[in-house]
């Protein structure tokens, strides 16, 4: 009877505590309906008070990049917060520089929304929204890239050369979903369906998953578009280099451009690979070659297979590149970078090209 | 049997003579590291009375018609403390909504008065000492009254000590121990006065 008796009165005790303590979290933290303004009245926002301010736009829509989904640990969610939200929390000073203080930037997971607030996000946010979506093919185009095809629920709007965000379920020993980014390879026309390309990484998350365990017909959230990789409206030559799967969203500039006739441009394309194997989508830019007269296509092989046989450049990419400019292309004409593949690769090349002079040199470094 | 004690006289007396920190030394670790301070010193004094005085009287109530009518008794430590617990849960929300800049200010040491040996230790004494309702909230009371002041009195010290050469080896919490201890001295000095037992 006693041995009933002790965890029956404990426990009675506790779940009177507890709800207690639920009557009272109801009462004191009920923040009623609170205003968020952003950007100066171009957008106001009404929502329920009491949850972090990264949530709270999340589940009106708007998503501020977060890599660790609001642990505080990764530093992404950085938010300009023009109210006074109080001093800073020993939480958000690890990533925050002096400057950023000044301005009131805030990390957005942090600060709890408890009354009227005005912010500043970058316009770009508003276009960011996370899709559903279904696997409709899958291709291996090289021995360790595989082209993904993911057909949307929804309309998505991007620019050429923009990346998304792919939602990882978790497998196997992975207990947490995790969030990467890949560059989408097909143009803007194509709204509803998005091509990724995908390079198998040893022991990556993510792209194992997309290797090994992603079928045809499976479902996939993204969450996009994002970047600052994209075609400038100028009329200065394109200088593009790219590595790997970086293809992807260079792929998608020249295809827009294509489609939307601007072929005046002069562009210059360096795809840098290893050797035969890692070649690939050559026939869709020869063919562009042949029809577009500005543009170049140069593939360079840093060890190719049968050296007699491969007719191309040999060499790193970004020797081949510099050989171009140094003798090939008229220094006279304005020119714009367009980088993408391994931050290495980007770095080496960014440096190049600003020892040549181009000093607009465009990228999104996520690898 | 109940003491025959004036409930006023116990406040005295838990407040000056007995004061639970610098006669019993209980709530050390929140009092030596939150006294660097003045002004967090001062809310968290706040938060240990109202916290104190709560637990005290809610304590004495459960002890008299829950643990005593069931023979609970070995189970007193953990029925207190989870009655502990969840009245610091509720006093966190609370601050939090009032006053966001003390409680980022208490910031870890607001959820730690869980685990204040003084809070425990009052509701103790209490239970040890027979106390009457009454009588138990003025000791609660008192003694959060007793520990504010003297984490408030430590602070201030600390802000003069801050500025005094002292040497080297010392600096910090060496200083900060021998200061208590001589502010204990001073206390003990009033002990005898009222028989709180």
């Amino acid at each position: 009877m006693n041995l009933l008796l002790a965890p029956l009165i404990v426990s009675l005790i506790s779940s009177l505590l507890a709800s207690l303590i639920v009557i009272v979290d109801s009462i004191v933290n009920n923040y009623g309906e609170v205003n968020i303004n952003i950007n100066n009245g171009k957008k106001i926002l009404k929502v329920k008070g009491g949850s972090p301010l990264l949530f709270t736009l999340a589940s009106q829509g708007i998503f501020v990049p977060s890599a660790c989904g609001g642990k505080g640990s990764c530093g992404a969610c950085k938010v300009k917060v023009l109210t006074d939200v109080g001093e800073y929390l020993p939480t958000e000073l690890p990533f925050m520089s002096k400057d950023e203080i000044k301005e009131n930037i805030r990390l957005a997971c942090q600060i709890k929304v408890k009354k009227d607030l005005n912010i500043v996000l970058p316009e770009k946010l508003f276009n960011v929204k996370k899709y559903k979506g279904k696997v409709i093919s899958l291709k291996n185009i090289t021995h360790d890239i595989k082209e993904v095809k993911i057909q949307l629920s929804d309309k998505i709007y991007f620019k050429a050369g923009q990346y998304i965000q792919v939602v990882i379920p978790p497998y196997g020993k992975i207990k947490q979903s995790t969030q990467r980014a890949y560059s989408i390879a097909s143009p803007p026309s194509k709204n509803t369906e998005i091509e990724l390309l995908v390079r198998l990484v040893p022991d990556g998350i993510a792209t194992t998953y997309i290797h090994t365990i992603l079928n045809v017909g499976d479902e996939l959230e993204i969450i996009g578009p994002f970047g600052d990789f994209y075609l400038r409206d100028t009329n200065a030559e394109m200088i593009c280099v790219a590595g790997g799967s970086g293809v992807a969203p260079i792929k998608s500039i020249l295809i827009d451009m294509f489609e939307k006739g601007i072929t005046d441009r002069n562009v210059w394309y360096f795809f840098g690979a290893q050797s035969e194997k890692d070649l690939f989508y050559l026939e869709l830019f020869r063919n562009f070659e042949m029809k577009w007269k500005n543009f170049r296509f140069i593939p360079v092989l840093s060890k190719p297979q049968e050296p007699d046989k491969w007719d191309g450049e040999v060499g790193l990419v970004t020797e081949v590149m510099a050989r171009y400019l140094e003798t090939i292309i008229d220094k006279s004409l304005p020119k714009e970078g367009y980088l993408c593949g391994s931050p290495g690769m980007i770095n080496a090349c960014e440096s190049l090209m600003r020892k040549f002079g181009i000093d607009k040199v465009y990228y999104d470094k996520f690898a | 049997m109940i003491p025959d004690l004036n409930p006023l006289l116990l406040f005295f007396a838990s407040v000056f003579t007995s004061n639970i920190l610098l006669s019993n030394f209980l709530g050390m670790c929140s009092f030596i590291s939150i006294s660097r301070d003045f002004k967090s010193s001062n809310g968290l004094g706040m938060a240990v009375t109202l916290v104190m005085t709560i637990t005290t009287v809610l304590n004495w109530i459960v002890e008299k018609y829950i643990i005593v009518p069931f023979g609970l008794e070995y189970l007193r430590y953990i029925i207190y403390i989870i009655v502990i617990a969840a009245i610091v849960q509720i006093l966190e929300m609370i601050i939090d909504r009032i006053s966001p800049n003390l409680y980022i200010s208490l910031g870890i040491f607001l959820p730690l008065i869980t685990v204040n040996c003084a809070i425990l230790g009052v509701a103790l004494f209490m239970q040890l000492r027979n106390y009457s309702l009454i009588q138990s909230a003025f000791f609660g009371f008192g003694s959060g009254i007793g520990w504010w002041l003297a984490i408030v009195l430590l602070a201030a010290i600390r802000l003069k000590v801050d500025k005094a050469p002292v040497p080297a080896p010392l600096k910090g919490v060496g200083i900060t121990l021998i200061t208590i201890g001589i502010m204990a001295m001073a206390f003990i000095g009033f002990a005898g006065m009222i028989n709180v037992q």
